[in-house]
This record gives structure tokens, C-alpha cells and sequence, in this order.
């Protein structure tokens, strides 16, 4: 059963928003060249910034999860692009060389 | 994403219902669409619809160009099955690592002290003999099948099910001489040699494993071996060992 599985993002969300917690998906929706995670990889946070499952190897959840807070507070989707590490912001670059979007919104 | 479409998705994943997520990357508006439905604001679109139909068949998740602007299309897709016969201690390594890996994981013991529900939290552990259970199971090209109880009585009829299946993994623990009485029992059953040559056994990935997780880890890795092999293309297939 699925419920075994160590990431069950969607029940994780399911179960953060029935405690009555802000949540927001961010899911992968493109990715060119070398990227950690395919299409359809998902990361669920919550108001707090908790956060399970990834988009990435670790590069840029912490982006990603800056965003999902506000998508929490204004119930704005969001597209976010991410490409290649430069000099000036290494900390939500892919040092892999891949690039990735996401897509972020807000569950309920 | 709406909640009812959160739960909606859940109940498709949970009775291993193939269902496709559409979502309009502007706004956010949403589809959800299966062989014999669609529903949510976007399902008016018969071009949105069918670019989901084609990737509920591909399974693939992909962003495409529609009538309506850029499209996301989720698919979620019913996950590999495994099934374990033999609700013994290697057992409880491998269901949680498998379940780990995204398999769908069932186990098979008539025998109560082993299926214990408390041995195996949060998977189906089914207390019947394995030729029902695996007659009712039906494994299919998605589904891998390890037998690894040791005992004739419980392995031969679950691997006779197997084996005449299209399962993608088929594995039996025993050493070398267990597994040649084994085959000499099959073919007598009236399994081909050719059938009786899918089976992996010994089992597992040779590693040199010695304790119960050890093993458990080679089995798994051998599975994992045989699941991508069947999504490489050919000339890239990984000659299962």
C-alpha cells in the first residue's frame, strides 16, 4: 500500500491541510538537461515552511519554499524558473547545469 | 490546487485508478481526467481532454500547448506492484525498503504467526494460501512476485501463478540445490523450461549478502534492475542477470 511509501506528498498535504494547516504544492512541470528530478516531482509546505518530498536535489527547495509561503498568504499560483549556478546566486542555482520550473499554488 | 481534486486524485491513486491532472500553468484552473471522465473548469476543452487522454496512456507528465494557453498534465499512474510470499524475517526488511521505492507492496502467509498485521504496518498482508491469493491478485506486467518462505507447499503454487503471468520480476530464495528440486517440481506441474528460466534464483543482486536486510537490500536492487530495464530502450536493456 502507498500509505507504506516514505513520500506521500498529496496525503501529507491532504493531512496538513485537515489540521488545519496552510499548504502549498510546488510540482516540477519542465526540465532541460540534467535535472535531479523528472516532471511531476512534488514538494508540499506548509504556512510554516515545513516541508516534504523535492524538486531538486536539495538546490533549490529553500527558493521554493520562500515562495510557497507567500502563495499560502496571497492564493497566488507562481511559476518559478531555475537554471544553471552563477556567481551571484549560488544558492538557489543547480549545480548540475539543468534547469527546472516550478509550479507553486496554494491547496484548498 | 482545489482540495477536492486533492482527494479526488487520492481515491484514483488509492483503487489504482490511472487518473491525469491537467492545470493551466496562468491560473491554475484545473482538469481531472480518466478513460471514461473528465471534470473541473478546464474539462470543457475537448483538446485539453484528449492531450490528457494521450498522457494517460503514456504516463508521462508533461507542460503542452492548448486552445486555452499552457497546459500542465499530471500523470498519476497506479504504481508497480510487489508481491512477497512469505511473511518471514527478510520479509520485514524488504516491504518497507520496496515501499520506499514506490511500490505497491502485498504479502502473502497463510500462516498467522508470520502475517501478523504488527509485523508489517501500513501494507496488505493477506493470511490465504498464495495459489488464491495470487489467482485473485492476477500480477500482471506491472507486478514483481518473490517467494520466500523456503517451504514447497507455499512457493510452488504462488510461483505456478507467476510464471504462467506477465510479471516483470519473478525471484525465489533458496540456494542452488533447493532451487534444482524446485525446478524439477515445476516442470513436473507443467511449467516449461523456458518459463522456469525467468525465475531469479539464487535471488538478488550478487553483493555477498549474509543478514536478513542484506538481502532484502540485493532483492530489491534486482527488482530495481528489472523495472528500469523494461523502461530502457533496447539497445540501453540491462541483461538481467
Amino acid at each position: 500500500m502507498t500509505a507504506a511509501a516514505a513520500e506521500d506528498i498529496l496525503g501529507t498535504a491532504a493531512s496538513w491541510k485537515a489540521a488545519g494547516r496552510g499548504v502549498a504544492l510546488a510540482t516540477v512541470t519542465l526540465t532541460w538537461g540534467s535535472s535531479p528530478r523528472p516532471v511531476g516531482s512534488q514538494l508540499v509546505v506548509d504556512q510554516d515552511g515545513n516541508m516534504m518530498g523535492s524538486v531538486s536535489g536539495g538546490c533549490i527547495e529553500g527558493a521554493v519554499v520562500k515562495e510557497a509561503v507567500d502563495a499560502i498568504r496571497d492564493g497566488k499560483p507562481r511559476l518559478l524558473d531555475f537554471g544553471v549556478t552563477d556567481e551571484q546566486a549560488w544558492d538557489v542555482g543547480l549545480a548540475c547545469g539543468g534547469k527546472v520550473q516550478v509550479f507553486v499554488e496554494r491547496v484548498g | 490546487m482545489k482540495l477536492e481534486t486533492l482527494k479526488a486524485v487520492q481515491a484514483a491513486r488509492d483503487g489504482r485508478h490511472a487518473i491525469v491532472l491537467a492545470k493551466r500553468i496562468a491560473d491554475g484552473a484545473e482538469a481531472l481526467v480518466s478513460a471514461d471522465s473528465a471534470t473541473g473548469d478546464l474539462a470543457t476543452h475537448a483538446d485539453v481532454v484528449a492531450l490528457a487522454r494521450e498522457a494517460l496512456t503514456s504516463g508521462r507528465s508533461d507542460t503542452v500547448d492548448t486552445s486555452v494557453g499552457k497546459v500542465f498534465l499530471q500523470a498519476f499512474i497506479p504504481p508497480p506492484r510487489l508481491i512477497v510470499v512469505g511473511a518471514v524475517h527478510i520479509a520485514q526488511a524488504l516491504v518497507p525498503m520496496a515501499a520506499m521505492t514506490g511500490l505497491d507492496v502485498i504479502v502473502i502467509d497463510p500462516r498467522r504467526a508470520f502475517a501478523a498485521d504488527y509485523r508489517f504496518p501500513n501494507v496488505t498482508v493477506l493470511q490465504d494460501w498464495p495459489d488464491e491469493a495470487m489467482e485473485k491478485l492476477k500480477p500482471d506486467a506491472t507486478t514483481a512476485v518473490v517467494t520466500l518462505t523456503h517451504d514447497p507447499k507455499l512457493d510452488d503454487p504462488a510461483l505456478d501463478v507467476a510464471l504462467r503471468s506477465d510479471a516483470f520480476y519473478v525471484g525465489s530464495l533458496g540456494s542452488r540445490r533447493t532451487h534444482d528440486k524446485r525446478k524439477a517440481r515445476l516442470l513436473e506441474a507443467g511449467i516449461t523450461e523456458a518459463q522456469f528460466a525467468r525465475i531469479h534464483g539464487p535471488v538478488g543482486l550478487n553483493i555477498g549478502a549474509k543478514s536478513p536486510a542484506e538481502i532484502a537490500i540485493s532483492i530489491l536492487a534486482e527488482i530495481i534492475q528489472a523495472r528500469a530495464a523494461l523502461n530502457e530502450p533496447a539497445e540501453r536493456k540491462v541483461k538481467a542477470a
